[in-house]
């Protein structure tokens, strides 16, 4: 139990860490995703194209892969410098965009083609339409699966800590050599993080029932 | 004079031709109903109107614009134009009053306040006043299509399409819809029907359209089309559906 105490303020300081850069990931990561999903909405062959081979590219490459690609590989590059929180945030951002731009892609397309006739058949534009018709309705369908994707990028994080990042992770490793008790540490890293992702999935089955389903 | 007119329309579906040769003129405050088996094409030429459906050949001119212009602001021209669908198509995730104030609100810039009080009016129109609140979930499926209707009417609009409007209604919601229609008929709104309401074609209906393959085959006031079908193909349906 004293391992615990005395080195949980270093797990709970890389737990901030985590948290941190999860939160401005997934936001930006969203971002990415519905821009990417209305590029393959769009009636524009080019820019569909241009949708399906970020969706391609990213879902066919590891994660750690494209870690390493814009941590090392970008870095390589003359005028490129990137620091690590910024590099991580950054291909947590881009993997999870990809992905949420399939869930949305799949939500947008599920709502039935009356809604947008009948908006259209009152003038309301296109992105009226997409805006205040579609969206809405497509992201209730779309938050059990939003959520499932922002627990896995959550967990995706855990590998930052091989570029030198101090999230929970790494605080978890530095922990573990530093007392000896890799048994205790590890199942406190684990711990936390379960909290933490349950507490995320009762935060997203509130807003369920907040956005019911009419 | 004419507020619609339809000119060698065509409508095809890749290599299908569902709409062969329209040619039709409807009249300022006319209520013209069009019937016919399915696959008539009666539906799609009704789309056709708004340009629901984008149109192969042929113009259409709605309201004074050629609505086959590329250049055309569609936006516009279906400001003037409302229709009401066989499945309501109502914003489930809205209230009956937002269902009602969003065309307002959004596409001509309404306020708020005035178009709500418009909507409630509208509502009161169509004899659902208290079910302002109400989620379209709530409702019936002759409520659902009053409170549509009132979504149409939100738009001031000079023109009515329906889109078989009482099919998807239990019998005993259909005489409320067909009253609403009714009213507006005497109010000397333009409407375009499509229905397999035959009752109300005869009794509503200032002409009637048999459509059959893809053409109109035959057009008159209802007295004559219903009393004295000229082509074998009207006959042959009304003796079905009579």
């Amino acid at each position: 139990m004293d391992t615990i105490m005395t080195t949980l303020p270093y797990l709970l300081k890389g737990l901030q860490v985590t948290i941190y850069i999860f939160v401005i990931a997934i936001i930006i990561g969203f971002l990415i995703g519905l821009l990417v999903a209305l590029l393959r909405l769009a009636p524009v062959k080019i820019l569909n194209w241009i949708g399906r081979a970020f969706v391609d590219v990213i879902r066919g490459t590891p994660f750690l892969v494209q870690l390493f690609f814009i941590y090392f590989g970008l870095n390589s590059l003359p005028f490129i410098s990137l620091d690590n929180t910024t590099a991580g945030i950054v291909t947590v951002a881009i993997n999870a965009g990809a992905y949420f731009a399939e869930i949305i892609r799949a939500g947008i397309q599920s709502i039935d083609r009356g809604q947008t006739e009948a908006a259209r058949s009152i003038g309301l534009t296109a992105t009226q339409t997409m805006r205040y018709i579609i969206l809405p309705q497509a992201f209730r369908r779309m938050l059990p699966t939003i959520t499932n994707q922002s627990i896995i990028s959550l967990k995706d994080t855990s590998l930052l800590s091989i570029i030198g990042i101090a999230d929970l992770t790494q605080q978890g490793e530095i922990q573990a050599s530093a007392t000896f008790e890799a048994f205790k540490i590890w199942l406190t890293v684990g711990a936390i993080y379960f909290v933490i992702i349950y507490l995320l999935s009762l935060l997203a089955s509130y807003l369920e029932r907040r956005f019911e389903l009419r | 004079m004419s507020i619609i007119t339809v000119k060698n329309l065509q409508k095809s579906y890749g290599k299908v031709e569902v709409l062969k040769d329209i040619n039709a003129e409807i009249k300022e405050k006319e209520v013209v109903c069009l019937i016919g088996p399915s696959g008539s094409g009666k539906s799609t030429f009704l789309r056709c109107l708004n340009r629901l459906e984008d149109i192969t050949n042929g113009h259409v001119i709605v309201n004074g614009h050629d609505i086959t212009d590329p250049k055309i602001n569609l936006n516009k021209v279906r400001q003037d134009v409302g229709m009401v669908f066989q499945h309501f198509n109502l914003f489930p995730h809205k209230t009956v009053l937002e269902n009602v104030t969003i065309g307002p609100i959004k596409a001509l810039r309404v306020d708020k306040a005035s178009a709500e009080k418009l909507a409630l009016e509208l509502l009161v129109k169509v004899g659902l006043r208290e079910k302002a609140s109400s989620y379209p979930g709530e409702l019936s499926g002759g409520q659902k299509q009053r409170v549509a209707i009132a979504r149409a009417l939100a738009m001031k609009p000079k023109i009515m399409l329906f889109d078989e409007p009482t099919s998807a209604l239990d019998p005993e919601m259909v005489g409320d819809v067909l009253d609403v229609m009714k009213q507006l008929a005497q109010e000397g709104m333009t409407m375009i029907v499509v229905t397999h309401e035959m009752g109300f074609a005869r009794e509503v209906g200032d002409r009637v359209i048999f459509m059959d393959g893809g053409y109109i085959v035959e057009e008159n006031i209802p007295e004559e089309l219903f009393g004295n079908p000229q082509h074998e193909r009207t006959k042959a349906f009304l003796s079905k559906v009579l």
